[in-house]
């Protein structure tokens, strides 16, 4: 058999039948997870046709948007809309025999921070799922995307779902980051800078090289996730010791003489040395700085150091309104240091950056320190049982002390579908994944940076290069 | 899905890249169970601004309120993946959009509701935006079948790509649930030797 790639293999053993001459295959989906406000009209579709769930037990389902994320919380939503989809939501839970956290249970959280902390992602496994960063999943070794609410509905009632063969795309990271400062959200966010935000349109890209193996589970997943701003339509990393050793004794991994065998398979997945792919990125990540946007798309970053660029030296017309508008909409003039920007607000959650990596990494500066006048910051932990473990480790008390708002977890500020919303005008350090106009709250001014970046911003007041902050006994 | 075989009428230019699901469908609108109120909702900031009608933005513009084609810049529909987006166009008149590309999640969304999503050449795509720009010009009719679109007053046609399966379901208005289940037998054996092959992940 020829040479394939590790995403080719993983399409390959979940093929059910072709479905025409040109790569649409019906595709057999091992999981998925659902959310409150995607999946509605897919049950409302399933109950209107008198269609069952095909495999109940492949699918969980997590309140995560809509939620408020208050330290008292109490299963009521103060919102009658969000009720109204949060009580919907249980009785479907409920009606088809599927799993279901609510808000209170201790296993609750952000869908991409939940699936993987209780060893439902494994690798090799399919997994499609109602919301766009569902690529998280590709750090597994799993094929992992996003999928809207008809094609849940099509995955509910059969398991499978219509799927074309993409192109694939590797991003190869040579190198090693800088000790202090540069995380994996710098680095995707430079891919992206590099590729634009449709660079990855129509692939799954596979991440490789030395970079991410020295990297974390927790750093992959957050490339993983990142990457769909480029447009990746899935994410594949190979499987290595780090992984198995962040699935052991989870509680839906494999346990026993079931785990040796499935260690063993996992073991096995990889591209094939000499697989080809349509389109090769390479990146030296040593050349990576702390990242932050300045615009409302996300490859519209520059590094911290950098000033805000001049839209005159776009050549492409229209490229160059949408960045005349962007800067126009951030209140930004070019050629002014980035780092001159003052900051109203500082978030550190999402699906993103808000495990227990990144909230270490925020704490890191923020001991020690106080949050400046006139900024408001809040920590939304992306599940309970990261929550908890912060409380652990001593980070919320750090978070406290410097004056942070240590919430409760959820999806919260990320696309502010809860009571956590900015007022027009006002201007976000992000740890989140979009800049979108409108995004955080209509007329909101968001830029997105790595937690760290965050917290640096928030001590003080204005966007900052974090690696200031990290003299002494950092260095 | 409803069937889309052949539309006519005015087309508006979006020429913007990057327009993403939260400006398309703002979140204020994503709090429903169902399918209602999601065409106030489309570009809901971009057409009002302080309760009033934003006379700025294409679609509230004489000679483009009407329109049932948008001819987009590239990458229209990235972001989040909210299906509410294509409900809301579609409520909103929208029949088809006209582009370079559009993202993959969104794309699928309306294939899955019959809005039809056309890829052109950028060059293409530029000539048209440049002819419905002059509103006297602005009569676009696209036919699937014949896979065209005339526009210029009928004098110009453009021929379009589209995968035969796509356009089957778009001719058809297809329900795709009730296709795949015609191979439930295929979906249980398959389900039998991947369970037989990988039993860690049932």
């Amino acid at each position: 058999m020829a040479a394939r790639t590790l995403y080719d293999k993983l399409v390959d053993a979940h093929v059910v039948r072709n479905l025409d001459d040109a790569g649409l295959v019906l595709l057999y989906v091992d999981r998925t997870v659902l959310n409150e406000y995607t999946s509605p009209q897919a049950f409302a579709g399933l109950r209107a046709a008198g269609r069952k769930v095909w495999n109940p037990k492949a699918a969980l389902m997590v309140v995560d948007h809509v939620n408020p994320t208050a330290a008292r919380r109490v299963r009521a939503m103060p919102d009658s809309a969000a009720t109204r989809q949060v009580d919907y939501f249980a009785e479907n839970a409920r009606d088809f025999g599927i799993e279901y956290f609510d808000i209170l249970d201790p296993r609750q959280g952000i869908e991409h921070v939940v699936a993987p902390e209780q060893g439902l992602v494994m690798p090799g496994m399919v997994i499609a799922a109602g919301d766009s960063h569902s690529t998280a999943y590709g750090a597994f070794g799993a094929l992992g995307y996003g999928i809207g609410t008809s094609d849940i509905e099509h995955y509910l009632a059969t398991s499978t779902v219509r799927y074309r063969r993409l192109k694939t795309m590797r991003i190869h990271l040579s190198g090693t980051a800088a000790p202090f400062g540069v995380t994996p959200k710098d680095i995707v966010m430079e891919v992206i800078r590099r590729i634009g935000a449709d660079g990855a349109t129509g692939y799954a890209v596979e991440f490789s090289g030395p970079a991410v193996s020295d990297m974390s589970v927790e750093g992959r997943i957050v490339m993983s996730i990142m990457i769909v701003e480029a447009g990746a339509r899935g994410v594949v990393i190979a499987p290595d010791q780090k992984v198995l050793d962040y699935l052991k004794g989870r509680p839906r991994s494999p346990k026993g003489e079931m785990w040796e065998r499935a260690a063993t398979n996992w073991h096995a997945l990889s591209s094939d040395p000499s697989a080809k792919f349509d389109r090769e990125v390479t990146l030296d990540v040593s050349e990576v700085a702390p990242l932050v946007t300045w615009g409302t798309s996300p490859d519209q970053a520059i590094a911290v150091t950098d000033n805000v660029p001049d839209p005159v030296k776009q050549a492409e017309p229209h490229r160059k309104a949408a960045a005349m508008r962007a800067l126009s909409y951030m209140g930004l003039t070019p050629g002014t240091s980035i780092q001159s920007v003052p900051i109203d607000f500082a978030f550190i959650g999402s699906c993103t950056n808000a495990r227990i990596e990144d909230l270490r990494d925020a704490a890191e500066i923020f001991r020690g320190r106080r949050v400046a006048a006139g900024v408001r910051a809040i920590v939304v932990p992306g599940s309970t049982q990261v929550r908890v473990q912060a409380e652990a480790e001593g980070l919320a008390k750090v978070f406290t002390d410097a004056g942070v708002e240590w919430r409760q977890s959820g999806c919260s500020m990320c696309l502010a579908m809860n009571d956590d919303v900015l007022s027009p005008g006002q201007r976000c350090a992000s740890s989140t994944n979009r800049n979108f106009e409108g995004r955080q709250g209509p007329g909101s001014r968001t830029h997105l940076m790595s937690p760290a970046m965050v917290a640096a911003a928030a001590v003080t007041g204005r966007i900052t290069d974090v690696r200031s902050l990290l003299g002494g006994s950092h260095q | 899905m409803t069937p889309f075989d052949q539309v006519a009428g005015v087309a508006a230019p979006m020429m913007a890249p990057n327009v993403d699901t939260d400006v398309i469908m703002p979140k204020m609108f994503l709090k429903g169970v169902d399918r209602s109120g999601l065409g106030e909702g489309a570009f809901n900031l971009l057409r009002f601004s302080g309760g009033k009608v934003n006379p700025d933005f294409i679609l509230n513009q004489d000679g483009y309120r009407d329109a049932c084609f948008l001819v987009v810049g590239p990458n229209f529909g990235c972001g989040s993946s909210r299906e509410h987006a294509v409900w809301g166009l579609q409520q909103l008149g929208i029949r088809a959009l006209i582009g370079t590309s559009f993202a993959g999640i969104f794309n699928d969304n309306c294939a899955n509701n019959g809005l039809l999503t056309i890829s052109l050449d950028p060059e293409r795509v530029t000539e048209l935006a440049s002819v419905i720009t002059d509103r006297s010009r602005n009569d676009v009719a696209v036919d699937l079948s014949a896979q065209t679109i005339r526009f210029d007053r009928g004098r110009r046609t453009m021929p379009f790509e589209i995968e035969p399966a796509r356009k089957e379901a778009f001719l058809t208005g297809r329900d795709f649930i009730a296709s795949t289940l015609v191979y439930a037998d295929d979906i249980r054996a398959f389900e039998a030797r991947h369970r037989a092959a990988s039993p860690w992940m049932f």
